[in-house]
């Protein structure tokens, strides 16, 4: 039996393949990542070893603290935002839509599948002031805002770049959460029923608890694809005005493939990782005290 | 689905002893805010599409000069026309087939392959080979970025659409594995071992047994590297240099860039079509679909 189960050809075989594509693509690049952060320079110029100068020049570009402080913004709101809303779906979902939510659930959810480019492209235009005032600004005028540009000022294009994602994203997590909150049996809502509990106090000492598995492993997941936001952007602002929208990763590729260094680029890579470990690192341990299953990741 | 909670108290309790009407007066009352909630969420995820596809039929004329509610006089589907080809959508769409197409079905092969090694196989050190594989779940698609330029650079595939398709098979392949080792993880090892019995090799009992068993993980996880491949831009901006050869997220930011301020109406049909098309598969599979993108957000 076990020398079946364990055919050293067979496994050869199965795993092989995977194995070295994974090795090709992610291993090897990750580490080659690590040394080219090392390095100065380009595929056309060459590159000049340059020891820590990348990271240490990291820490005192004031475009880099501008963007990284851009997307730690980005990232608190858009999470809060997407946990928030979609926790209150799903709870829509579980207790007041019940047994017919299915066509709403399918309804909202449906803006994620679409591709990110052309909903950035849409955004622009619904909340476009020139050529043709859009929607958005058409409903403003009407109730007497005077004309003006989304786009221009970096404070309102931040609000459309929330908008749009939140738009985008929360029927989504509002059915990743509905499948914590159908899970709760329903004899334990029943027994906190008969001891008294009721609305805000059912959900917060019972409802939350009970989902707090599902609603960890959703706040990991959206704290890592906010911090990885590119996309949405790209097709909305394109980091601007100025560089004023401009996240890390858009940073990193501008930096990389516009003024062609690869090194510093490379830096910028290893930053992002950096953020996206500690962040997940951070809620993992943080929530393990409360989790008595501990498996949310 | 298991257990459909209940929040009221069962109705019996209740009942005063008010007549029927009133009682039923009362519940339609009581659903107003739930019917106005719903009615909110379908104008706020409905209404842009359809202003999308209203507009996408207006003339240049048309979109310049009336106002955003008014309905296209008439239906201007030189704008499709336009857009497919002026704004090579279709050769988009194409690309991005040819592109999404093979790179899932090696992701799902080579995944599953490597799940049932690493869940259902025993040998010495799979632990150790499952864990750096789930490594690269957390690894960011920007930390293997540059140095796969420089590879695809090097031995000239930069104008070929060859670099995406192994980028997102190495990318999307942690994910799958450990997905598919969780689905192999509940399929009872006893079939397995009585597949071995019967004389069938490991090879054989993967192909026949193995994988019919976990067919429903399989369209799920096909679903999440659909989506997630063809919805990709950062690979596709960075490793496709020629026109032709960009994807439909490529073709459409270069079709806004070039024509974006002149040809409106193209530009409007050619964001329609694209998100047509995945609205189309979202309509069949919508159910594999919620399961598939949720599931692989829970799981990783």
């Amino acid at each position: 039996m076990n020398q079946v189960l364990g055919d050293k050809r067979a496994i050869l075989i199965l795993l092989g393949p995977a194995l070295l594509m994974y090795s090709l693509i992610m291993v090897i690049p990750v580490v080659w990542s690590f040394g080219y952060a090392l390095f100065r320079g380009n595929l056309i110029e060459g590159f000049t070893y340059v020891g820590p100068a990348n990271f240490v020049r990291l820490f005192q570009d004031e475009q880099v603290a501008s963007a990284v402080r851009f997307t730690l913004l980005y990232t608190l709101v858009i999470s809060t935002g997407q946990i928030v809303l979609g926790y209150s779906l799903a709870l829509f979902y579980t207790f007041v839509l019940r047994r017919s939510s299915n066509l709403i659930r399918t309804l909202v959810f449906f803006p994620v599948v679409l591709p990110s480019v052309a909903v950035g492209l849409l955004f622009s235009r619904l909340f476009a002031v020139a050529p043709n005032t859009g929607p958005v600004e058409s409903l403003l005028n009407l109730v007497g805002v005077a004309p003006f540009d989304f786009f221009a000022g970096a404070g309102t294009a931040f609000w459309v770049i929330v908008i749009m994602d939140l738009w985008r994203s929360m029927g989504f997590y509002g059915v990743l959460l509905y499948s914590g909150l159908i899970d709760i049996p329903v004899e334990i809502l029943e027994a906190a029923r008969i001891d008294g509990a009721r609305g805000w106090r059912l959900i917060r000492s019972v409802v939350l608890p009970l989902s707090l598995p599902v609603l960890v492993s959703a706040v990991i997941f959206s704290l890592n694809a906010s911090l990885k936001v590119f996309d949405t952007i790209v097709a909305l602002t394109n980091g601007g005005p100025g560089y004023q929208t401009t996240p890390i990763t858009l940073l990193m590729f501008q930096t990389s493939f516009v003024y062609s260094s690869f090194g510093y680029g490379s830096s910028m890579a290893i930053l992002i990782s950096v953020m996206c470990f500690a962040v997940t690192a951070f809620i993992f341990k943080y929530s393990r005290r409360d989790l008595t299953e501990g498996k949310a990741a | 689905m298991a257990g459909v909670v209940r929040l009221s108290p069962p109705t019996t309790l209740h009942k005063t002893a008010g007549s029927s009407w009133s009682s039923a007066v009362q519940k339609f009352a009581r659903g107003i805010p739930a019917k106005l909630l719903i009615l909110v969420l379908l104008v706020i995820d409905v209404y842009p599409v359809f202003w999308l596809v209203s507009t996408s039929l207006k003339s240049t004329q048309e979109f310049l000069n009336t106002p955003f509610w008014a309905l296209p006089r008439s239906l201007a589907f030189q704008n499709y026309a336009d857009a497919w080809t002026l704004g090579r959508i279709g050769l988009s769409l194409q690309n991005s087939l040819v592109v999404t197409i093979p790179s899932v079905v090696f992701i799902l092969l080579l995944g599953a392959a490597a799940g049932f090694t690493l869940e259902v196989m025993i040998w010495k050190g799979r632990n150790t080979v499952l864990l750096v594989i789930l490594g690269g779940i957390m690894v960011p698609v920007q930390m293997i970025l540059l140095p796969l330029f420089t590879i695809y650079f090097k031995i000239g595939l930069t104008n070929t659409l060859w670099p995406l398709i192994f980028t997102y098979i190495g990318h999307g392949l942690p994910l799958t594995t450990f997905l598919m080792a969780a689905y192999f993880r509940s399929v009872p090892r006893e079939l397995f071992e009585s597949c071995t019995l019967d004389g069938a090799g490991i090879l054989r009992s993967f192909f026949s047994v193995g994988l019919p068993m976990v067919r429903n993980g399989l369209l799920t996880v096909a679903l999440l590297m659909f989506f997630s491949t063809y919805n990709d831009l950062l690979s596709a901006l960075t490793f496709i240099t020629s026109r032709d050869k960009s994807t439909v997220q490529v073709g459409l930011l270069n079709f806004q860039g070039e024509y974006g301020s002149v040809l409106y109406g193209p530009l409007f049909a050619g964001i329609c079509m694209t998100v047509l098309g995945t609205l189309v598969v979202y309509l069949f599979l919508s159910r594999q679909i919620m399961q598939g993108l949720a599931g692989g957000a829970l799981k990783g």
